[in-house]
């Protein structure tokens, strides 16, 4: 599996992480090994296996739906790395 | 005195009841070990006043015969535990700084037994690595190294400074996790006990996220023994982690010494790996003999999907990996590099904050994901997951527990396998299999390779049967001995 320059850089945008020219050639390289690699998956016959969806035999719990937790807001602000009042601060988003 | 940071936690804890030192001298003792560990680097934040504060409320507990479980033993903490007041990063830049306003729910329900915490130690950032070389503090050294040799050897990963503390007695036993190996390779290559138990043992509730389908917590320890005093306090059941078990936890420890008589152990034929050394082949044999001798009988089994579990994991964990990591973005907490607007906020924080093995890791899981190719790759590993998960079930049906090697060969040097990330994840061979079927695992030391450096084998076991574990783990460590550091060439 061939993953070309400018795939790479669809997923990195993707992935929200910026990357250099540099850092895409190298990527497009290691990426392409990697998903090579894995493709040898394609060797098993999977027809008519379900796919895990749990990995121990267990009902996941429920709780009932009432409020536990809260009133927290300034443990949440506690590392924000720019907080105004009760708010965290971003770069302005609307014009 | 004699040094009381060779102790085992067992010895430590008996010592303790004895009264024959007291929990704050035992904490002086690792505080003034760690101090000079620096070449170590096995601590990324050591913790002195704390573990001191809590020392004292221990010996007043232990003075008025109120003691808990674990009271005044020193523990050391790998950085994927959010502990409350106390940094936590998972190695990363991007976690600089972080200090959680919340415990883990293995780290409080150690705190709650009465340990205390001398640390926060190294590891691969978020977990992602096993030589522990990705963590943005730096690689971690082995305390063993080869023989006649000054070369720095890696402690594996990612849990590697919990396993470098651990061999160089910088504490009692350590927290660790374990999504593909973990905890078991880096027990394996410095000849420490580690354990990663079934799925939903322990809670993950506050252990910073890598694949969470994957990922467990475990100790690692000295001894089997101490192990198993680790895992019973570090599991429970927990209402803020959904997939986590509600079943009562078993008192491990009374395992330990149990005979193994009539027990019968697997030996799957295919982790007889091609070019395997032939001191890992032999160590293997050696184990086989061992069980044996202690009256266990011993019987070939197979597994046939273990060749494709590596490259499925390569899938599952990634496509996690970068679900999970999708949160740090710069806004709530941690590193923010400020961008033109908020996407190139986003996109500069992330550039700067991940390593390349964490931005490698997130980019395969964000392809794999993608419209187009979820079905081709996603699916397709669950599937293949299912009949891996489907392999142990039959394979339990015949036997009690399997018997493997732990790692397909002893520590290399730090900076040794680089470049190919690839070459890297073929450590996690024998380990990965059990995180992707969920059973528990466990390494414990067995010999030396040529090198003098140790080696572990590796004990898998059915869901929710980690007693079995340390019941045939101590055998082998009766057979085999400890594997203690043999000079303290840091200090």
């Amino acid at each position: 599996m061939h993953v070309d320059q400018a795939t790479v850089r669809k997923i990195a945008r993707l992935a929200r992480i910026k990357i250099t020219d540099e850092e895409a050639k190298a990527l497009e390289k290691e990426l392409s090994g990697i998903l090579d690699w894995v493709k040898q998956l394609d060797e098993v016959d999977t027809q008519g296996v379900e796919p895990m969806t749990r990995v121990v035999a267990m009902t996941l719990k429920k709780r009932p739906d009432v409020v536990s937790d809260g009133d927290i807001a300034d443990d949440i602000l506690a590392n924000a790395p720019a907080r105004e009042g009760p708010f965290f601060v971003v770069p302005k988003v609307v014009e | 005195m004699s040094d009381l940071t060779k102790l085992t936690l067992a010895q430590a804890r008996d010592g303790l009841r004895g009264k024959r030192f007291s929990a704050t001298e035992l904490a002086r003792a690792f505080i003034a070990a760690i101090e000079k560990s620096n070449s170590l680097n096995a601590y990324v934040l050591a913790t002195p006043e704390r573990a001191l504060v809590q020392a004292k409320a221990s010996d007043g507990r232990l003075q008025k015969g109120d003691a808990r479980p674990l009271e005044g033993l020193a523990l050391g903490i790998k950085d994927l535990y959010c502990t409350k007041g106390v940094r936590t990063t998972a190695a990363s830049r991007i976690l600089d700084g972080f200090t959680p306003t919340y415990e883990s729910t293995v780290t409080q329900n150690l705190w709650d037994a009465g340990a205390l915490m001398l640390g926060k130690l190294n590891c691969d950032e978020f977990a992602m690595g096993s030589s522990n070389e990705t963590s943005c503090f730096g690689p971690v050294a082995n305390p063993w190294r080869r023989r006649g040799s000054n070369m720095a050897l890696v402690p594996g990963g990612s849990s590697g400074g919990s396993s470098a503390a651990v061999a160089a007695d910088l504490c009692l036993a350590a927290t660790a996790t374990d999504t593909g190996g973990s905890i078991r390779q880096p027990a394996a290559i410095t000849g420490t006990v580690g354990i990663k138990p079934t799925y939903g043992r322990c809670s993950r509730y506050g252990i910073v996220a890598f694949a969470s389908s994957l990922d467990q917590a475990g100790p690692i320890a000295k001894t089997v023994r101490d192990a198993a005093i680790m895992l019973r306090h570090m599991a429970s059941a927990d209402r803020k982690d959904s997939t986590c078990a509600d079943l009562p936890v078993p008192d491990y420890e009374a395992a330990v010494g149990r005979s193994i008589k009539g027990l019968k152990v697997g030996v799957p034929k295919e982790y007889r790996i091609d070019g395997m050394p032939k001191e890992i082949e032999g160590l293997w044999q050696q184990g086989i003999a061992w069980l044996k001798a202690a009256g266990a009988s011993l019987h070939d089994v197979s597994l046939p999907h273990t060749k494709y579990a590596l490259p499925a994991y390569y899938i599952v964990a990634p496509a996690e990996c970068s679900s999970n990591l999708a949160r740090y973005d710069g806004v709530r907490y941690g590193l923010r590099e400020p961008g033109q607007d908020l996407i190139d906020t986003y996109e500069a924080t992330r550039a700067a904050g991940f390593g390349a093995e964490v931005r490698r890791r997130v980019l395969i899981g964000t392809y794999v994901l993608s419209a187009g190719y979820y079905d081709a790759y996603y699916i397709k590993a669950q599937k293949v997951r299912s009949l891996i998960a489907g392999d142990f079930k039959a394979v339990f049906e015949r036997v009690d527990v399997l018997l493997t090697p732990t790692t397909p060969g002893p520590a290399f040097g730090i900076g040794e396998v680089v470049g190919d990330p690839i070459q890297m994840y073929l450590n996690d061979i024998f380990t990965v299999t059990a995180n992707m079927a969920g059973v528990p695992g466990i390494s414990v030391p067995a010999g030396l390779s040529s090198e003098g450096t140790p080696l572990g084998l590796q004990l898998i076991g059915r869901p929710f049967d980690e007693a079995t574990l340390f019941q045939v783990g101590q055998v082998i460590e009766d057979a085999a001995g400890r594997f203690p550091a043999p000079d303290r060439w840091w200090a």
